[in-house]
């Protein structure tokens, strides 16, 4: 049960549908990527891209029905989590994967002392005693800028910025080798915001943790990504590292959300604008399913499934364009 | 040019069990026809009362307002209904600021028949031009919000805006729930009829970026007072208040090859319930001394930039 890219995490060849109404929702299809030791990979996508669905398949906590795991494999250091019954897979949740939601008030008890709830993680994955738990849990918080003295308080008396450092203190609390963020700062403001990503690049750091975040920001990924994917539609349609992705944009979905992007240092007069919307996931395009919005597309670009290329070494494109030509979108 | 909107010493106070909530609090500023002010600050600053207090939705505590040189701070009830033909405002979720019950017609249409000026026949036409004007296909006409995506919701509030061709909208942070692409279609679509029909925007935004890109001027709030006002582009170039910097240098870029300092703030914001009467954002500044216990006045330190900062002087070059 072991696979052959010996990476730290491997998804292959993800497929997750929902079902809703007698319809089939393609959220996810045919996902692949790796994540090293000790590094973050990013995964980029616009709402309805399935990007939030592909970090709750690997931790096996989509809600089924409406969703269904269709097929494809999870590798945690080689074995399939998709294969383990769900008393091993609760050993792996919060001991070995833990996840960052995005808004902290929901990801609470409200009716728990926060300070209960860090040690309650701890708890439940170590042979500790409670009392022991909590002493590791008022370090745990005062590791994320919590003082002790607030160990005792509801998380209604909390504000945001520091509601996330409870979440953080709780997803870290057993040393996970992998933290999962979903849009982990997209509640917060600016400089709060600036403060919790210093903090957990800090501590990720620390504890030689690989991390996925998932956002719509490209900015946070920009800065706190190694590697990422940019999503449309269930698909990987570019995939490389930072600098590639950044540097050298190549699918014309990538290129085209990365003019629309307003910037500090600015020069555009006018931002690109994509134009139409994501397509209907109930009915997916044929062939290319940005085909329909793409500027460059041609007779290629249909009926057949488009594969992802990989056209320099480690940056992958999923585009029947020639990818010698230098592509800017068109304004 | 003449300003089209000004504020002198606007304040909005509300009283809660725990005592008064400085809202906004002093707060003067000007808006030039066809201009663009952006508003920003972070969230509990004031900015989107100030945006209400602005278009009457909500009373002035004290201060003024004027509107075309003329004071509007309490107006009579038939000057407000007049007022509000030229001053509308765009909310931020376009899907509780829309009746699920009326379609995209009547929603639109709605502002034409209060106004008692058109007939049945006018007002159709004019509903489907306002339509065309915000990049609504008309094939929505009879469609109710639940059925669109939220940028097509969003066209519908500026499509309703529009109606009655005001001058100044005041557009309360419209896109933050908008994915980019179509974040970028609508700032475009704004652009496009500011030119078009030569309106004025006060922009409010927690997204410096999206600030950045639509303003002419900008003011930085921060719990409830303006801390510093500028053109956008020297704002930008050179921000001269602590909190203004901090805040800059906090937005993620995407240019991955930019090395910037980034100042980490310590602290969350002061509470704006019964504030001390000295600079609000000493407590997080790094530059604080026995002076910031004053209180601060925006003074101005470069041609049209006004910082209210003691210390401006010595920690920057200016």
């Amino acid at each position: 049960m072991s696979d052959a890219s010996g990476a730290f995490l491997s998804v292959r060849d993800l497929v997750v549908e929902y079902t809703a109404e007698g319809r089939v929702i393609h959220a996810v299809n045919g996902v692949s990527f790796d994540l090293e030791r000790g590094k973050t990979f990013g995964l980029v996508g616009e709402t309805g891209s399935g990007k939030s669905t592909i970090p709750k398949a690997i931790m096996r906590i989509l809600p089924d029905p409406p969703a269904k795991i269709r097929g494809g494999e999870v590798y945690l250091d080689g074995v399939n989590l998709l294969k383990l019954g769900n008393k091993e897979m609760r050993k792996i949740r919060g001991r070995r994967i833990s996840m960052i939601f995005q808004d902290p008030m929901t990801a609470l008890n409200p009716i728990m002392r926060i300070g209960e709830q860090v040690a309650e993680v701890i708890k439940l994955h170590n042979d500790i005693s409670w009392r022991g738990a909590k002493e590791q849990a008022l370090k745990m918080l005062e590791t994320v800028g919590i003082r002790g003295d607030r160990f005792n308080e509801y998380p209604h008396q909390f504000s945001g910025g520091m509601g996330q450092r409870v979440v953080i203190a709780m997803a870290l609390a057993c040393s996970p080798e992998l933290l999962i963020a979903d849009e982990p700062t997209s509640a917060l403001d600016v400089t709060i915001q600036a403060q919790v990503l210093e903090m957990i690049a800090r501590l990720k750091k620390g504890y030689n943790t690989s991390m996925i975040i998932i956002s719509h920001n490209l900015g946070v990924v920009a800065e706190q990504c190694d590697d990422l994917a940019v999503i449309y539609a269930g698909e990987i349609v570019e995939l490389g590292s930072k600098e590639a992705i950044f540097d050298r944009p190549t699918h014309p979905y990538a290129l085209g959300l990365l003019a629309a992007v307003p910037t500090l240092d600015d020069a555009k007069e006018r931002l690109n604008r994509i134009p139409g919307l994501p397509p209907d996931p109930t009915n997916l395009p044929v062939g290319c399913h940005f085909g329909p919005r793409c500027p460059f597309a041609n007779e290629k670009c249909s009926p057949e499934k488009i594969a992802l290329i990989e056209f320099e070494p480690g940056h992958f494109c999923r585009c029947t364009r020639d990818f010698n030509l230098e592509a800017r979108w068109p304004l | 040019m003449a300003a089209l909107v000004e504020v002198k010493n606007l304040k909005k106070y509300f009283e809660t069990p725990r005592g008064m909530l400085h809202a906004v609090d002093d707060v003067s500023f000007s808006i030039e026809e066809g201009k663009t002010m952006g508003i920003v600050g972070e969230s509990g600053c004031g900015k989107s009362t100030l945006g209400r207090t602005m278009v009457h939705l909500l009373d002035s505590t004290s201060g003024s307002i004027y509107f075309e040189g003329e004071d509007v701070t309490f107006p009579s009830r038939r000057k407000l209904r007049k007022l509000r033909e030229n001053m509308k405002i765009i909310f931020q979720d376009p899907y509780s600021s829309l009746n699920p019950r009326m379609t995209v017609e009547q929603t639109i249409m709605e502002p034409l028949i209060i106004s008692g000026s058109f007939t049945r026949k006018e007002r159709q036409e004019e509903t489907e031009s306002l339509m065309q004007m915000a990049g609504i296909d008309l094939r929505f006409r009879l469609s109710y919000p639940h059925e669109l995506s939220g940028g097509q919701r969003q066209r519908v509030g500026v499509a309703r805006a529009l109606a009655l061709h005001p001058k100044f909208i005041v557009c309360d942070e419209p896109v933050s729930s908008l994915d980019i692409s179509v974040q970028a279609q609508f700032l475009n679509l704004l652009q496009d009829l500011q030119t078009q029909y030569a309106l004025t925007y006060m922009f409010i935004t927690h997204d410096l970026s999206v600030a950045r890109h639509l303003s002419n001027d900008i003011c930085v709030m921060y719990v409830g007072q303006l801390v510093e006002t500028s053109p956008s582009k020297e704002l930008f170039k050179e921000p001269l208040h602590p909190y203004t910097q901090a805040l800059i240098s906090a937005v993620p870029s995407i240019d991955i090859h930019r090395k910037k300092e980034r100042i980490i703030l310590e602290g969350e914001t002061a509470s704006p319930i019964d504030p001390k009467p000295h600079c609000r954002f000493a407590r997080r500044c790094e530059y604080m001394c026995r002076e910031c216990l004053q209180p601060q006045r925006l003074e101005e330190i470069l041609p049209n930039h006004f910082v209210a900062c003691c210390r401006v002087g010595e920690i920057n070059d200016v």
